[in-house]
């Protein structure tokens, strides 16, 4: 890309949460993104865009892909990356959260790519820090660039967000990725549902813009999209859901329940899957299923967030 | 009891002030007559005139005279933790606000479970604090709800009351024996009503919670908590109080105990009284407290509870928490807020707004704390000890915590004007707090 456009499409330092976006912030990153996606399959991806810059992913909980592909993101902009990967005990030895923030933030990174286990963490974080914080996922609160790479996907196949049906299938008071997305499909004008069994919805859910179903028969009918969520190991042994059997036998995606849907839904899934669990293999690797476009779509949309807020970037850096 | 200043001598009559005693029935202008740190007469009676050559005139025009507040919940970290809270920084925080009487909880390091955790207590007390402190003791060794602390010691020890402070005794049985044996001794038993099987998270179970991603405590964990302890208080007559209640549910529960005789009382805290879930806003930790803020239905009907005199008493809660515990993520973050210095001005919000009395007020943190524990302050009238308050009941004043004297500075009300505030605070006839204007 020669010189390109550096009109600046965020109005916040930080992305920290759908719900501080604007509609036209949202459909300006899509856009950009898209075209990273076009960047990101040319043989030679690198671009000297964020050349000088460094980026920190700090990483206070596991977390394989959306790390790299922030760090790929990163990479193909030309920033300097580097990982920190913080492992809670660490923390448990005194130092806290914003003692780790100031110590990176000393170091003058221009982005910090957060994720920590506790909701609102990544926000308390990004008040004490200079640099553009991009929250990577907060405890069970917001997870904004997977809401973002989701929306790139459904809207690059479907041509359009708003007037579709997008049935979100699963644990939703865990999920972080449900509540971004949540917010966002609602800015952009489809309309969504859960699907889950009482337990795993969140108090007030009825408030959040959604219609909710207890059945996938009456939940998929008609969809246009099917987003699986996961179902962590550990509330699938009788806390939440009595069992793993259980849960596939009513809530697992199958080919079965998918006919349900509209013969041309998409399959989607944040991942890590469980297979045989929340989605059968035979629906996560088939026809209807994006969920590999999913991860090329991630790496896309950080490139534009990382784009986007590096335009706000003073030119003496930060303060 | 401790009695930490040496009485002062020498007669003193504080005149032209509106007197606020509701339980001795005073309104109105007048004045109080004190005498080696004992009250020789309230009321219209003691004006400039009436008081005897000899005697120093001390013109309160425009103030509020009222008894000095007994703050049934105070938490503080002596022994164990100083770094949040001496009893003497407490006290001096409970001065500026017109506490003079300071009950804290048993929730220390050591814990107050042995007799002689009460009497370091009360020696610590007489030596450093500005203000009376009285503690209360543990219903159950190291707080651990297993076994019954030695509850006759800790009475004749100079316990108040007995409670485990910040956590309920789950134990039912266990419970009902400790109410049986307590009564044997007269004691009081305060409990922190909360099922703590159902009281795993962090904020009011509600729709911002859910938003927020923060895991919920539902009001029915006070509910059903306090109804079972209302059961075995009418199995075995023991007398009862709750030490804090957060919803409207609780407040119908606590009515019906009351319609049938029992002898139960319960309290609130002021912020539960002028805060509510909102608060919290974007994870606002000053504002995470046990019980949770809940919704501002809930807020109005504890106002209401206040004036029909459903709830008894208002308490701080002052619970200091230093930066390490409170500046973090919200469900790591500590639960408490710190209120001495806050508790009278934050509850005349609700007499500025007419929703309760001044009078109503004043009784719910003097002389309703005082009967509840059987304590001879919170009275204005000759015999009572010279502990009281004068106010300025329209001053404003801005909450900073740099200001603010307790040693943790963990205040839901940082930054706010609160309007009107204690100017002065005698305790046994001595001044130990004069509002620098």
């Amino acid at each position: 890309m020669t010189a390109p456009s550096r009109t600046p499409i965020l109005s916040a330092q930080h992305l920290l949460a759908i719900g501080d976006l604007s509609h036209a912030e949202i459909l300006s990153l899509l856009d950009l993104a898209g075209k990273y996606v076009e960047v990101s399959r040319q043989i030679d991806k690198r671009h000297a865009m964020l050349q000088g810059r460094t980026q920190v992913n700090l990483f206070f909980e596991a977390s394989t892909r959306t790390q790299s592909s922030f760090e790929i993101a990163g990479k193909r902009l030309g920033a300097d990356v580097m990982n920190m990967a913080v492992s809670t005990s660490a923390l448990s030895k005194g130092e806290t959260v914003l003692d780790t923030a100031m110590t990176i933030n000393a170091m003058h990174p221009d982005f910090l790519v957060v994720r920590h286990p506790s909701s609102g963490a990544v926000e308390l974080l990004a008040q004490k820090v200079s640099c553009s914080v991009i929250n990577a996922g907060d405890g069970q609160h917001e997870h904004p660039t997977q809401a973002l790479l989701d929306a790139l996907t459904i809207r690059r196949r479907k041509k359009r967000i708003e007037g579709l049906t997008v049935a979100i299938c699963g644990d939703v008071l865990h999920s972080r990725v449900a509540r971004s997305n949540i917010h966002l499909l609602n800015k952009l004008g489809a309309e969504v549902r859960v699907v889950a069994p009482s337990t795993l919805l969140p108090t007030g859910i009825g408030n959040f813009g959604v219609s909710i179903f207890r059945t996938m028969a009456e939940g998929l009918a008609g969809a246009d999209v099917v987003m699986m969520l996961r179902l962590q190991l550990e509330r699938m042994s009788g806390a939440f859901v009595p069992s793993a059997r259980e849960y596939y036998r009513f809530f697992g995606l199958n080919a079965e329940k998918l006919r349900y849907a509209k013969p041309d839904a998409l399959v989607m899934h944040p991942g890590p899957m469980n297979r045989g669990i929340e989605i059968d293999s035979d629906v996560a690797d088939g026809a209807q299923s994006v969920i590999r476009e999913q991860v090329e779509m991630g790496v896309a949309v950080r490139m534009a967030v990382l784009d986007a807020l590096a335009r706000n970037i003073p030119k003496g850096g930060n303060a | 009891m401790m009695t930490p200043a040496k009485p002062a001598t020498g007669r003193r009559a504080y005149v032209n002030a509106a007197i606020v005693a509701p339980g001795q029935g005073l309104s109105g202008i007048g004045g109080l007559l004190v005498e080696d740190g004992w009250i020789l007469a309230a009321g219209a009676k003691v004006s400039r005139a009436s008081a005897g050559s000899g005697t120093s005139i001390i013109d309160c025009t425009g103030l509020t005279l009222m008894p000095g507040l007994i703050d049934m919940r105070v938490f503080t970290g002596e022994p164990g933790t100083e770094y949040r809270e001496t009893l003497a920084t407490a006290s001096e925080a409970a001065a500026a606000g017109g506490v003079t009487t300071m009950i804290v909880m048993p929730n220390t390091q050591p814990i107050v479970d042995d007799a002689a955790i009460v009497d370091y207590i009360l020696r610590r007390a007489r030596d450093t604090a500005l203000v009376r402190v009285a503690p209360m003791a543990a219903i159950t060794r190291g707080l651990a709800g297993e076994m019954m602390t030695e509850i006759g010691t800790l009475k004749e020890a100079g316990a108040v009351a007995i409670t485990d402070g910040i956590k309920a005794v789950a134990n039912a049985n266990l419970f009902r024996r400790a109410l049986i044996y307590a009564r044997d001794f007269d004691m009081l038993v305060v409990q922190h009503v909360e099922e703590s099987s159902l009281s795993s998270g962090v904020m009011n179970s509600s729709e911002i919670a859910g938003r927020l991603g923060l895991a919920g405590i539902p009001a029915m964990a006070e509910v059903i908590m306090l109804e079972r302890d209302l059961r075995l208080v009418e199995l075995t007559g023991a007398r009862y109080h709750a030490s804090q209640i957060s919803c409207a549910l609780s407040l119908d529960v606590m009515r019906a105990a009351k319609a049938k005789g029992l002898p139960v009382t319960c309290g609130v805290s002021v912020h539960h009284l002028t805060l509510n879930h909102n608060d919290i806003g974007a994870y606002r930790t000053f504002f995470k407290l046990s019980p949770p803020l809940r919704s501002e239905e809930d807020r109005r009907a504890l106002v209401e509870g206040v004036t029909d005199g459903a709830i008894d008493v208002i308490v701080s809660g002052h619970d200091p928490q230093s930066a390490d515990t409170k500046r973090l993520p919200f469900a790591e973050a500590a639960f408490g807020a710190v209120g001495l210095e806050t508790m009278f001005s934050a509850a005349l919000s609700l007499f500025h707004s007419t929703d309760i009395s001044l009078a109503r007020l004043v009784d719910a943190m003097s002389s309703a704390p005082a009967k509840i524990l059987g304590l001879e302050q919170g009275r204005l009238e000759a015999g009572a000890p010279a502990d009281f308050a004068l106010a300025d009941l329209n001053l404003n004043w801005k909450v900073e915590d740099r200001a603010l004297r307790s040693r943790s500075k963990n205040s839901p009300f940082e930054h706010r004007t609160l309007e009107g505030r204690v100017v002065e605070t005698v305790v046994a006839g001595k001044s130990v707090y004069t509002y620098a204007r």
